[in-house]
């Protein structure tokens, strides 16, 4: 029991940590030194302490969505594993559901952002809403073609079976997955090449032009959020592409959690290499996702 | 046994009453609200009896009818359509007590009573009926009261139109049943239900024509694409509770009859599962797309019917397929899965058409784009609007998700089974629920942000205030249920297990309970973690408030990125919210845009148009019907009005006839 409650604290914990890595990725490319590592931590800590400011416009539901998603972020860590490591809670179908929470985060996030009356958040919005009805289907076809290698109907029975032995077998079956997982990744953690986390010009951004009008503890709250569901879809595609499984816990969460720096470090280098697309082509990015998945359930 | 004629038999005299008195306003309306609501608890005792477990309740009573006896019979399956059809009844007489009379004119009262009344009795009949003949004019009689209900709603020439086409499509789809029960009455010597079940070892390939008659018959009435056409026209057209009762129960009785005749044919081959999935895919994402592209609301909602009936269709193919592939574990999660849905798709169908019906009777317009802001005049309706959202968004805790869950959990179990064609069924499923169930949340973001939320987008379109609570009742009461029953769900596999166990492959309860109860474990996970999302969100809530307490919360004007004048026009619409998708589906949609863009120095005022019009009524439907209409056009010569001349085609006809008997 002790040991199912460790993967939830460690992600409460070491969450926005990852974020400060493709901080730091993008700044070791820039030639800039960049802000500390911690420095996520320092600015949802400073949010925390401050006041508020509220359009007229807004009803109940601007305040109610931040904290939502952090609610929803933290009851999605219970069923998610960490490789050998085992879920909270585990139930046949919990994929389903998980993917289905986080959606129903990015409603209550949208509705938010459309409470300010506001069209630069509308524009957020409706883009939001475009581009994960394409994501969706590809995410979660992805995990379904895991399953159908480890033949087991939860995150946890579809993650942990993942070792050296499986990968041997079905290889191209799971590098297909991954690569349509990891453009999910892109697309659901708002990374370039779908939208741009660090644009001030807020045409051309999906998620930080709907979060405009929060500030202060809410928008902590968001910045939590966000880095919760970065180690959430994080964890998914760890748990699959690094198949340690020795059975001694230090050995393999540490795989793990290397795996999770390591991912963050990509993110950070295709940010740095790579240009936001046009929106026009980002469906055309997510069909791809989705062409991935299908094709890797296909070649089995 | 009587007892399963008492609501019927009181709704038709509530009818009968209801057209006496339709002349004091008042009376009348709390009289049938009233009437219906005891016909409702009446009706509910049987039918929770029935799916509790309790023997089948069957009557019979000889007529004078040829080909079998007036026939009744209650069970698991014909309770388990009937309850939402007593509950929804009664919820939309109640809201419909103080709807009708600003919706209609007064003088109609009495008449729309009279087909209220008159729709729900012979829906329940339909659901009870035990003989071919019965069901048929029971049928009949669902089609016509509700076509009153849907030319009253308005004088305009646009309802007239709805009406027409509702008439025609719903008799050409009832032109197939009549052949359907006499091919079946033929093989089996009478009408009677109860001897139906011959037909289960009959020549596959007459099973098959069976098959496709009663999914086009039952399909025109259900809307499967392509025959949902009249429901994008009807919904709109009909009084607002009554597009509730038609859209939640009515178009139900489709799927009802469906999944009847299903039972009767026993064995399903592979093909006829495939076909359901085909057309289930087909209603589930087209209608939600021709739904994004809509600005009417109820026109909006009449397209989500589509879709939601293709969901069922998507639980009702698995169902097939399963059982064909002798997988009837995947089977019994695909009918389950998708009679669920049926409930389901009732409570928060219902709920958001009676949020419509708020909606235009505080502001007076069905227009998405002219709305906004209502959250703040009409928070009973919003609130509830917004639980209906999520519920069809299928998005959890409410009961929506549930129903998807149980067909996804068919679908992985297909997926995960041993290689047939069943794994493609499977993955068939997955692809197209998640895909639909993203494109759904897109359009009920729109249709909840634009309407609720921001401000008026158009002048006039304020509210005057809530709805009053005999409109606001019903509506909590639907949203209450959209959680109770996701909340409900593992303590209901028994009662679907119940419904489903009437097919010949499955015929134990105890057998479709075994399958089922793998599923009590989830639903139940689903239930604590929603009562755990809760408790959570109201603790951050809580810690925000103790955060925020004694520091600056003040308010402005929305940060429209330093422009400090923000108005209303400025907001996103509903149209501009769809944009992105309707573009990516452009092939499909084929929306029509005028623009009168902003040109040369002194620009004039500009102006946007877009109109999304119904791909199948434009390309298939009226043409075809235009070509029939020019055939039938060449006999008007014979036509002259003059009495004389048809009393001469009759002798005509006769001598003819007389002829050719005697040779």
């Amino acid at each position: 029991m002790t040991l199912s409650l460790l993967h939830p604290l460690l992600a409460l914990v070491l969450a926005p940590l990852l974020q400060g890595i493709i901080n730091r990725t993008k700044a070791l490319f820039a030639g800039r030194s960049g802000p500390p590592l911690l420095q996520p931590y320092w600015d949802i800590a400073k949010l925390l302490r401050k006041g508020a400011v509220y359009s007229e416009t807004t009803t109940w539901l601007f305040r109610l969505a931040p904290a939502a998603g952090v609610a929803i972020g933290a009851i999605c860590l219970v069923f998610l594993p960490l490789g050998n490591l085992r879920a909270a809670f585990s139930f046949e179908g919990d994929l389903v559901f998980v993917i289905y929470l986080l959606a129903l985060h990015r409603f209550l996030t949208v509705i938010a952002a459309m409470d300010t009356g506001s069209a630069f958040e509308g524009m957020g919005a409706s883009r939001e809403m475009a581009f994960s009805a394409l994501a969706e289907p590809a995410l979660l076809f992805g995990l379904v073609a895991v399953a159908r290698q480890t033949g087991r109907l939860s995150l946890e029975g579809l993650i942990m079976p993942v070792d050296p032995d499986v990968w041997m077998a079905h290889g191209a079956t799971f590098m297909l997955v991954l690569a349509g997982l990891f453009l999910v990744y892109l697309a659901e953690n708002s990374r370039i090449p779908v939208d741009d986390p660090n644009t001030h010009l807020e045409l051309t951004m999906i998620h930080e032009v709907m979060v405009l009008d929060h500030g202060g503890v809410d928008f902590a709250f968001i910045e939590y959020a966000a880095a919760l569901k970065l180690w959430i879809l994080g964890a998914l595609i760890t748990g699959i592409a690094i198949p340690v499984r020795t059975g001694m816990p230090a050995v393999d969460i540490g795989a793990m959690l290397a795996g999770m720096a390591a991912l963050a470090v990509l993110v950070g280098v295709v940010e740095s290499t790579l240009v936001r697309l046009r929106l026009v082509q980002v469906p055309h990015l997510l069909i791809g996702a989705c062409a991935f998945s299908i094709v890797g359930i296909i070649i089995q | 046994m009587m007892s399963i004629l008492a609501p019927p038999g009181l709704m038709s005299i509530a009818a009968v009453i209801s057209l006496l008195i339709g002349r004091h306003e008042r009376a009348c309306s709390v009289f049938s609200a009233a009437s219906a609501l005891i016909a409702a608890l009446a009706g509910s005792v049987p039918c929770l009896l029935v799916l509790s477990g309790h023997a089948p309740l069957t009557l019979q009573i000889p007529w004078e009818i040829p080909f079998g006896e007036l026939a009744f019979r209650l069970d698991g399956l014909s309770a388990f359509f009937l309850l939402p059809i007593f509950g929804l009844g009664a919820l939309t007489a109640v809201y419909g007590s103080a709807y009708l009379p600003h919706a209609i004119d007064p003088r109609r009262l009495g008449v729309a009573w009279f087909c209220f009344h008159l729709l729900t009795a012979s829906m329940v009949t339909v659901i009870l009926a035990a003989n071919g003949l019965l069901f048929l004019l029971a049928w009949e009689l669902t089609v016509l009261s509700s076509f009153v209900l849907v030319v009253l709603g308005g004088d305009g020439e646009s309802n007239r139109r709805a009406g027409w086409i509702y008439l025609v499509a719903s008799h050409l789809g009832t032109g197939f049943l009549i052949v359907l029960f006499l091919l079946m009455g033929q093989k089996t010597g009478s009408l009677d239900f109860a001897g139906f079940s011959g037909i289960a070892s009959l020549p596959a390939s007459f099973k098959g024509t069976l098959f496709l008659l009663a999914l086009v018959g039952f399909g025109t009435k259900a809307g499967f694409l392509p025959l949902h056409i009249w429901l994008p026209e009807a919904h709109p057209a009909a009084p607002s509770h009554i597009s509730a009762l038609m859209s939640g129960v009515m178009i139900k009785t489709g799927i009802y009859g469906l999944v009847r005749v299903l039972f009767f044919l026993g064995h399903p081959a592979p093909w006829w599962g495939w076909t359901l999935l085909a057309v289930g895919l087909a209603s589930g994402i087209l209608g939600v797309l021709f739904a994004l592209a809509q600005h009417d609301l109820k026109r909006l909602l009449a397209y989500h019917s589509v879709e939601n009936i293709g969901i069922i269709a998507l639980g009702l193919g698995l169902g097939l397929t399963g059982l064909s592939y002798g997988q009837t574990a995947v089977a019994v999660f695909g009918l389950a899965g998708g009679l669920l849905h049926v409930l389901n798709h009732a409570v928060f169908k219902g709920l958001l058409f009676l949020g419509a019906g708020a909606v235009l009777q505080q502001t007076g317009t069905r227009d998405i784009d002219r709305l906004g802001g209502l959250m703040k005049g009409m928070p009973w309706t919003g609130t509830s609007f917004l639980v209906g959202s999520l519920s069809i968004s299928g998005l959890p805790p409410f009961n929506g998700f549930v129903s998807e869950f149980l067909i996804y959990a068919g679908a992985l179990l297909a997926v995960l089974g041993p290689s047939t064609p069943l794994v493609a069924a499977g993955l068939l499923i997955i692809v197209g629920l998640s895909l639909i169930g993203g494109l759904a949340a897109a359009c009920f973001a729109k249709a909840f942000s634009v309407v609720f939320l921001g401000s008026p987008r158009a002048d006039g379109a304020e509210p005057a205030g809530d709805v009053g609570p005999a409109m606001r009742l019903p509506m909590a009461v639907l949203a209450a249920l959209c959680f109770l029953i996701a909340v409900a769900a593992p303590f209901g596999l028994e009662a679907l297990a119940v419904a489903i166990s009437g097919h010949p492959d499955i015929v134990r309860v105890s057998e479709a309970l075994w399958f089922l109860a793998r599923a009590y474990t989830p639903l139940a996970a689903i239930v604590w973690g929603a009562f755990l999302l809760l408790a959570l969100t109201v603790g951050v809530l809580a810690w925000r408030r103790y955060l925020l307490t004694g520091r600056d919360v003040g308010t402005v004007c929305t940060w429209d990125c330093g422009y400090a004048r923000p108005s209303n026009s400025m907001q996103y619409t509903g149209s501009s919210f769809a944009q992105p998708l309707v573009d990516l589906f452009d092939p499909v949609l084929k929306t029509e845009a005028h623009l009168e863009g902003v040109d040369g120095y002194f620009p004039r005022r500009a102006r946007f148009a877009s109109h999304t019009a119904d791909l199948f009524l434009e390309r298939v439907f009226t043409p075809v019907f235009r070509g029939v209409a020019a055939v039938l056009h060449l006999v008007t010569p014979m036509q002259s009005g003059v009495v004389q001349a048809y009393v001469l085609y009759i002798t005509i006809t006769l001598v003819v006839l007389l002829i050719g008997g005697v040779l």
